[in-house]
């Protein structure tokens, strides 16, 4: 802390209010002891009273992962993760109460989300959005689920869906990411404990948003969930996804699957806007988000939209990806990724053309702060038999300060002759004049370096829904705090 | 007799190592409006970017007192929440800020400074769409990024459309008429005509006689070697227009 915030207490509190999700809720857990073996995993799988099948396969991936190494090729600094220290199952209250209704959601729990500003209860929810709310290992509430079920949508926690809907879980979990894909990837499959089903029939529009907010309160915990989304041909939906967490001296880690798939002529559009604890000032503290998230445009004109806004975590590390195997199928990724005091983020894409004219879009705004590295890395890949391949690629870079580091790796990997494949990069620092010209019309350096970023970022907001991006243009306030002067 | 809204006296500057202004002197009162002519290089923009706080013009001696307040201690956004409006010469563009989301925090901004309740929304869009109707602004660049893609007459006036919406104590219009067609520089001249009410005061940086035919300023102060060579009323102008700088300028150039 700089020494005007010790000298003055009300710096101090602007300092310590930067982070507004940092509290810790009180409340009873049943809480496994740190450490992971094969025993651990049949044990989390029992909880959730899970078929034969299922525990096989995390058996195989937890087999898998134990041979497997940590990926070094990121341009990060990780510091060594002790996967024993870890705790790999966390439940409020005792697991096999879980909660049947909303009314029987312990109010402790309702008040954490309504201090996160993500009202459970459905007469307060914004009107056509529903919500999945998944808090340390497990899904606590989902709302409007009648009203989605008459539309014959499926939105449940994950444990639910396997359950209640075990063929479709065992149709396409693990179809789009295998748990051999990566070291994350297989180490989530082994533990993963909860996350959000999704599945829209045939030939439906998904009625309203639906949304899920991850929350990690538990110390010495890792959250691993899963998300499956599968759009049936014709059907679309949209969807969105925040976490947040408290704040810690330790770090903890996230790392997360998600897996969508998009049949003929649907429609997947996926929104995160990603706030988890970043570490403070120092660098101490915050999550490791290791995230494996890919789209599957399986059938012919299916479309697949990645929007995220990646704002916490002390280091990000993800991908989200599109395979474009369908014909004319399309594929998008608007990404905004915000890093200051001593974040990292390593973030971009993989457009895999497989299909004939198939096209993908990629917008990447980076943002570095303080000491923070912020890297796009991206893959552009067109396979031989895939004619008529379009791809554009727009990565911008915006510096502030002089410790920062921007860096960007846009692999190509072309392998049709006439696919159309475009890029253009820019770095910069955020422009004098820029500040200038705000200042002098009565501004102050923070609010002109806020408007300046959000403009920056506007292209990739617009994306969002709207109730989130306003959100999400708070947020990036909130998170280049303190980073001028 | 109060105080002068601006009290400039024995500046120096000095811009990387350089001196440019070596003892200007200038007194505006309020109601009054001061051209500022001179040769290329005289240091007219220096005075202007000096008056908003810049960086790196460095004042290496005199003051600038504004309504008898030390401006040279003040920040840039203190300068303009005291009244301190600069049209920029080169104004520039901020991609994906809308032009009226730039203009409504920055009368936010200055009204939070004086104590003020924010602007409503629904009365600030009216009164900007106004002005910039007077201005005869498409309304389009009002939702567009500030300045993105505006034409060089555009930018001009939408700097008048900020400095008729702030309504500030002292406007220092650095070169607003370059690059104007005569149309456009009859929109801007009436703009700042209209502004002409006694509550406040203009400095006009220019090079040009055409402007100040259209409002006729009460002093007109020749800038020269770093400082005020010559001040006179309106006729000076057409003086200047005919014989030029060249008495100004050193014997040695």
């Amino acid at each position: 802390m700089s020494r005007t915030a010790e000298r003055n207490p009300e710096v101090r509190q602007l300092l310590e209010r930067k982070y507004r999700h940092g509290f810790v809720t009180d409340i009873e857990s049943d809480t496994l002891p740190p450490g992971l073996d094969e025993d651990v995993i049949r044990v989390i799988s029992a909880r959730k009273e899970e078929p034969e099948f299922l525990l096989d396969w995390r058996l195989r991936a937890y087999r898998y992962w134990r041979e497997a190494q940590e990926p070094s090729w990121a341009k990060l600094n990780i510091p060594p993760i002790d996967y024993q220290a870890i705790s790999y199952y966390s439940a409020p209250g005792a697991a096999k109460d879980a909660p049947k209704s909303l009314d029987e959601v312990d109010p402790r729990l309702l008040e954490t989300y309504d201090k996160l500003g993500i009202p459970l209860h459905e007469r307060a929810r914004l009107a056509g959005v529903a919500v999945d709310a998944v808090f340390d290992s497990v899904s606590v509430a989902t709302t409007f689920k009648s009203r989605l079920a008459e539309a014959g949508v499926i939105f449940c926690p994950f444990s639910e869906a396997v359950r209640e809907h075990p063929e479709l879980v065992r149709k396409y979990l693990g179809s789009v990411v295998p748990y051999r894909d990566n070291y994350f990837a297989a180490l989530n499959s082994a533990v993963f404990t909860d996350g959000s089903f999704v599945y829209i029939p045939k030939n439906t529009r998904c009625p309203m948003e639906l949304s899920t907010y991850f929350r990690i309160n538990e110390q010495n915990t890792g959250q691993f969930e899963r998300t499956l989304i599968v759009a049936e041909e014709g059907s679309e939906v949209s969807y969105l996804e925040g976490c947040t967490a408290p704040m810690r001296d330790e770090n903890q880690l996230h790392a997360a699957v998600v897996e969508l798939v998009a049949l003929k002529d649907a429609r997947i559009k996926y929104s995160t806007v990603q706030n988890w604890y970043p570490g403070d000032e120092e660098g101490r503290g915050g999550i490791y988000n290791f995230v494996t998230k890919r789209g599957d445009c399986r059938g012919e004109n299916s479309a697949i939209s990645w929007t995220q806004v990646e704002a916490g975590s002390a280091i990000t590390w993800k991908y989200p990806s599109c395979i474009l195997r369908g014909d004319n199928s399309t594929g998008e990724f608007y990404s905004v990724a915000v890093t200051n005091n001593f974040q990292q983020a390593d973030t971009g894409t993989k457009m895999i053309h497989i299909g004939r004219n198939t096209s993908s879009n990629i917008l990447s705004k980076g943002i570095s702060a303080g000491h923070a590295q912020n890297t796009y890395r991206g893959l552009v890949k067109v396979f031989p038999r895939a004619e008529g391949a379009r791809n554009r690629t727009q990565c911008d870079s915006l510096l502030i300060g002089r410790d920062c580091g921007a860096h960007t790796f846009p692999h190509m990997d072309i392998a049709h002759p006439r696919a159309v494949v475009e890029h253009e990069a820019t770095t910069s620092r955020i422009s004098e004049d820029q500040l200038f010209y705000c200042r002098q019309r009565g501004l102050d350096e923070e609010d002109a370096v806020n408007l300046i970023v959000n403009g920056f970022c506007k292209q990739v907001f617009n994306m969002l829904p709207m109730e989130f991006a306003v959100e999400a243009q708070a947020l990036m306030n909130v998170s280049l705090e303190g980073a001028i002067g | 007799m109060s105080a002068p809204l601006l009290d400039i006296r024995e500046l120096r500057v000095r811009v990387e190592e350089k001196e440019i202004l070596s003892g200007l002197s200038l007194e505006v009162r309020v109601g009054e409006v001061h051209a500022i002519m001179g040769p290329n290089g005289a240091g007219k923009s220096t005075l202007a970017q000096t008056l908003a706080g810049r960086d790196g013009y460095e004042v290496t001696g005199g003051s600038v007192l504004m309504e008898g307040e030390d401006l040279l201690e003040m920040s840039p956004e203190e300068r303009a929440c005291k009244g301190l409006f600069l049209g920029f010469q080169y104004p520039v563009e901020i991609p994906g800020v809308s032009n009226m989301y730039l203009l409504r925090s920055a009368v936010n901004a200055q009204r939070k400074a004086a104590g003020q309740e924010e602007i409503n929304a629904a009365a600030f869009l009216k009164q900007a769409r106004g002005e910039a109707a007077r201005l005869k602004l498409k309304p389009e660049l009002l939702k567009r990024g500030v300045n993105e893609g505006f034409s060089g007459g555009e930018k001009k006036r939408n700097e008048i459309l900020q400095l008729a919406v702030l309504q500030p104590r002292l406007a220092v219009l650095d070169e607003t008429d370059s690059g104007l067609d005569i149309d456009a520089l009859k929109v801007v001249a009436a703009g700042i005509r209209a502004l002409r009410d006694g509550q406040r005061a203009f400095v006009l940086i220019t090079h040009y006689e055409r402007i100040l035919n259209l409002i006729s300023p009460d002093r007109v102060h020749v800038l020269a070697g770093g400082r005020i060579a010559r001040t006179g009323g309106a006729e000076l102008v057409s003086e200047l227009e005919a014989s030029g700088y060249e008495a100004f300028l050193p014997a040695a150039a």
